[in-house]
């Protein structure tokens, strides 16, 4: 070896210090291994003065290798690499070692700690001499964006980033953006009502000229890297010209065929076959139902197109693809709530009066099917008692363990419409009361002063099964109250279910379609719990709203806006730098036999049918080994993890074990045998 | 021609195949005579080993060696033959790998002597007598090889110049290693004779994406002729087989078991079977991928290991070569 490493031990204040005998280590390290050149320990490595440390030595002790035994790199290695660069010396030449998370944190024993530290930073040397230089490449950053998911998240993304002058594909699923928003009512805790505040900003996405509202579509298949992403969109047949639409909707009205709209109605009330979910979709362009419609069906009927003072119904529509180039995306795909029939003791489906939280917001809406009228099933009886129930799905082992941190806020908000329309009394039955966001406090406060009952526990059952004097005709809640340490049949005539937010049942896809992680439950991951929220582990990819997890409309705002800042910075700044720490394949040690074709998280492996070898893009490929470990014919590599540094590594966390004994069997002398 | 070299073949721990594998070359071992003076080839010319101890060092050009080091005796003659032999070529998988001997390395000398000279049904033993190294008897001291406990390549043992793996090798393969000695073009030493991808290459069987939801015996089904062999739930090895055969087997729909070895750089040829199998399992369920591992794949080491147990990671390292497994445990 003719490298000359430079060791930095970190006391990290006390962090490690506190455990580690860093003086020891760092004499022990100058002494013991070979190539070390200089080997310092330093209070705090990543002050700048401990930064100067590295940098001082490069230039003046000509080192040719960095090893900082400190924290971990996830937190650091950005920190060491930039000295290292700014020294002149080639980023990729420096290693950290972890004797703060996986020595002094870890271990209890100070000794041990300490001897641990030594073989860490043993391995960390022997490594390190064996790495390359290696050089990040720039490529450019188209600046348009696509945005998946009209809700309020998408929309908030692509305004935001359509009024910086960026160009954005805005794709949605259902034939309006507006997403679950604009099925609510009032929102909470102002009691604003939804639509008032988001039909606006619905307009300015359909009228904005950098917006290419694409609704009625889904993505079909993405491809590239970051900056550089090919996306094919299929439009789905609406079997209504768009151009020459103009939404006066005499087509719906002509309609004869009236069926249970079970999306935006939530199965509460009616649309037609052909029909816009609600009056203020945007666009205003309606689509066929070709399920229902009955020209579909039976060949016959065409009273829309009949009708029509445009001509725009053109039954011979196909499906439509459409290819663009876009820079950067963000994916804003929202929820699905939990299926309360997946309880059975709650009674949803099987008794009328129990409904869903979504079905009685549609109730509450003014343009919803019982015009806000609160009202039992059968459309006129207004009930003289309400229970909520509180995690329907949520913070419940045997369904979703994580809390769905609105329905608290949703369930106050429907107590006051209840209070607010109806005579009735109203008991919430909760686990714990959550309202920890600006102003929520202060609402559940107007809702003890409102009168709302609130029974602390969770409800074993709804049934009619009556027994006590008063429950006749009447849905009884089984509660324990844990306040008062008492069983309680509470008798009412209506029950709301909280139902729990849940990951849309096709996440995992998604995920997979654009190469970015889902949680165990589903949700999408960000890259940083805490300090990256809305980045993904893929370059280029973002997430907002409620598919990172379940939140309120004011954080999926937040988070809308906050995905369009970053992508703004990356189109602001043109360019972007693409990771050297990536896998490659030696197409001459490629057999093709495709193992490795399934396993890339970040879709950067293809199959080159020509050559019958397998390909990695190195734009894609996020270095993380999966392909380089499965290939059985090792014809993949990896950068900064070959074989050789890997061995290194563990030979040098083996010191003790293998000085001594040459780590080779001792070659026993046989005895020659006479022949 | 003008003057003769000198040829020897020689076996230790095999089967045989790999000394009548030279004749697969067919009317080129005409060549080979033309081109040789045979000194020893156990299987077919009789040569006497005092003979070979007399020659000088390095006077035989060519060293066929094929199986692995079981005995002591045949250790001594490894040593033997590379201190007389130019080049010294581990021919076939035993010598390359340790192959089907080297599979006793899961166990040691004690269960073997105990299972072939007691355990056995056909085992007539009442006295228990046992193999002894040394035996005195009326006219003298008879002395037979010492079993190992563990069973080496040729190439943990001796220096080998270069590596012909096969069970046996295919005879275009053993020409090209004889033949390069004979134009003097010898490849690097401690090279492998074959191919820089694996068996899929040759292979005609056409390839999709991996997605196995079950391994399958090769009893249990009769496989399509067209699709990749993997693909139908059968084992085969051939992704991470060093080509060189021609692949010979899944051309005739019977699944690669991996004679011709790792590819060129693998440390372990195992090891990349099994982490290439795990990432194709196509299930995210836990109990499923348990099951679906144990009720395909019953025996994981003749599976992965099948040839090269003996030169994998998993060798051991502790216990001594003379077979005296205690001493070495303790130590």
């Amino acid at each position: 070896m003719t490298e000359k490493v430079g060791v930095y031990i970190c006391h990290c204040g006390s962090n490690i210090a506190g455990v580690v005998d860093v003086e020891e280590v760092a004499k022990w390290a100058g002494e013991n291994l070979e190539g070390v050149a200089v080997s310092r320990e330093y209070k705090f490595m990543c002050s700048s003065l401990g930064q100067e440390l590295i940098e001082d030595d490069i230039k003046n002790e000509g080192l040719t290798r960095v090893v900082v035994a400190a924290c971990s790199p996830h937190l650091h290695e950005r920190t060491f690499r930039r000295a290292c660069a700014n020294a002149g010396l080639n980023p990729y030449l420096c290693h950290m070692a972890s004797i703060r998370e996986q020595v002094s944190w870890v271990v209890e024993d100070n000794e041990v700690a300490t001897e641990k530290a030594k073989a860490m930073i043993a391995g960390a040397v022997n490594r390190v001499q064996l790495h390359e230089e290696l050089e990040p490449s720039l490529v450019p950053v188209n600046p348009n964006t696509l945005v998946v998911g009209g809700g309020i998240a998408g929309i908030q993304a692509s305004l935001e980033l359509a009024d910086a002058g960026y160009p954005v594909y805005l794709v949605e699923r259902e034939p309006s953006i507006g997403g679950h928003m604009a099925q609510f009512d009032k929102t909470f805790p102002t009691l604003d009502c939804a639509a008032c505040i988001l039909t606006p900003k619905m307009s300015d996405v359909g009228a904005h000229p950098n917006i290419n509202l694409l609704s009625y579509s889904e993505v079909e298949e993405v491809s590239g890297y970051v900056g550089n992403f090919s996306v094919r969109i299929k439009k789905k047949a609406k079997y209504v010209d768009e151009e020459l639409c103009t939404g006066c909707g005499i087509c719906i009205e002509k309609c004869p065929k009236k069926v249970i709209d079970d999306v935006f109605e939530a199965g509460m009330g009616y649309r037609k076959s052909i029909y816009r979910p609600f009056p203020q979709a945007v666009p205003n362009i309606p689509v066929i139902d070709t399920v229902s419609c009955t020209y579909f069906e039976t060949g016959k009927c065409k009273a829309c197109e009949i009708f029509c003072p445009t001509e725009a119904i053109d039954f011979e529509q196909q499906d439509s693809y459409l290819d663009i180039d876009v820079g950067n995306i963000i994916l804003a795909t929202g929820y699905d709530l939990f299926d309360c029939k997946t309880i059975p003791q709650y009674g949803y489906g099987r008794l009328a009066n129990v409904f869903t939280s979504l079905e009685f917001e549609r109730m509450c809406n003014a343009s919803g099917p019982t015009e806000g009228k609160i009202v039992l099933r059968d459309g006129v009886t207004e009930p003289e008692s309400v229970a909520i129930i509180h995690c329907v799905g949520s913070r419940d082992e045997n369904y979703n363990r994580y809390c769905s941190a609105i329905c608290c806020m949703s369930s106050l908000k429907f107590g006051h419409l209840v209070v607010e329309k109806t005579d009735a009394e109203v008991f919430s039955c909760y686990i714990d009361m959550r309202t920890n966001q600006k102003g929520y406090e202060e609402f559940y406060e107007r809702l003890l002063e409102e009168g709302m009952n609130f029974v602390r526990g969770k409800v074993a059952e709804v049934t009619d099964a009556f027994r006590l004097p008063g429950e006749e005709g009447k849905l009884i809640v089984q509660v324990e109250d844990t306040l008062l340490g008492i069983q309680r049949r509470i008798p009412v005539d209506m029950v709301i279910l909280m139902a729990a937010l849940e990951p849309r049942a096709d996440a995992r896809e998604v995920g997979l379609q654009f190469g970015i992680a889902c949680s165990m439950e589903g949700w999408f991951t960000e890259r940083h719990p805490k300090l990256d929220p809305v980045a993904t582990m893929t370059d280029g990819i973002f997430i907002a709203g409620a598919a990172q997890g379940p939140k309120d409309i004011p954080a999926v705002v937040a988070q809308g806006a906050a995905a369009a800042a970053r992508v703004q910075g990356m189109i602001t700044k043109g360019t972007v730098e693409i990771e050297p720490v990536v896998a490659t394949i030696t197409e001459e040690m490629c057999s093709g036999c495709r193992i490795c074709n399934t396993l890339c998280p970040f879709n950067a492996i293809e199959y080159l049918e020509d050559k019958e070898v397998s390909y990695i893009n190195t734009a894609l490929c996020k270095g993380c080994g999966t392909c380089v470990a499965a290939c059985p014919a090792q014809a993949i590599s990896g950068a900064h993890y070959s074989n050789e540094q890997i061995f290194a590594e563990i030979e040098g966390l083996l010191y003790d074990v293998i000085s001594g004994n040459g780590a080779k069997a001792p070659q026993v002398e046989q005895e020659p045998v006479p022949a | 021609m003008t003057k003769k070299g000198k040829l020897a073949n020689y076996w230790a721990a095999s089967c045989g195949g790999c000394e009548i594998a030279v004749l697969g070359i067919n009317e080129k071992i005409l060549d080979v005579a033309n081109a040789f003076d045979i000194v020893l080839w156990p299987v077919a010319v009789d040569a006497k080993i005092h003979s070979i101890e007399k020659m000088e060092d390095k006077s035989i050009d060519l060293c066929l060696f094929n199986g692995a080091i079981r005995t002591s005796e045949q250790e001594y003659m490894a040593r033997l033959l590379r201190a007389k032999s130019k080049v010294m070529v581990a021919f076939g998988s035993c010598a390359h790998e340790g192959c089907i001997p080297g599979l006793a390395n899961v166990t040691n000398r004690e269960e073997i002597f105990q299972t072939a000279y007691h355990d056995t049904p056909s085992t007539d033993n009442p006295e228990g007598i046992r193999p002894q190294t040394e035996t005195e008897v009326d006219e003298g001291m008879l002395y037979l090889p010492v079993f190992y406990d563990t069973v080496k390549t040729l190439g943990q043992t001796i220096e080998v110049d270069y590596y012909l793996p096969g069970c046996p090798p295919e005879p275009e393969r053993i020409w090209d290693s004889i033949f390069a000695k004979l134009e003097g073009k010898l490849p690097a030493p401690g090279s492998v004779i074959g191919a820089e991808t694996t068996v899929c290459d040759d292979c005609p069987r056409t390839r999709e994406e991996k997605k196995i939801t079950e391994f399958k015996r090769t009893w249990e089904i009769i496989p399509d002729p067209e699709t990749c062999l993997l693909e139908q739930g059968l084992v085969c090895c051939g992704i991470a087989t060093r080509a060189g055969c021609g692949a010979l087997c899944p051309t005739v729909g019977s699944p690669c078991i991996g004679c011709y070895g790792p590819n060129e750089g693998v440390e372990d040829f195992g090891a990349r079977m099994m982490t290439a199998l795990a990432s194709v399992i196509d299930s995210e369920d836990p109990e499923e991928i348990d099951r679906i591992i144990h009720e395909g794949i019953p025996d994981p080491v003749g599976t992965f290991y099948r040839f090269s147990l003996a030169a994998s990671q998993l060798r051991r390292s502790t216990l001594a070569a003379d077979g005296d497994g205690e001493a070495a445990a303790s130590a």
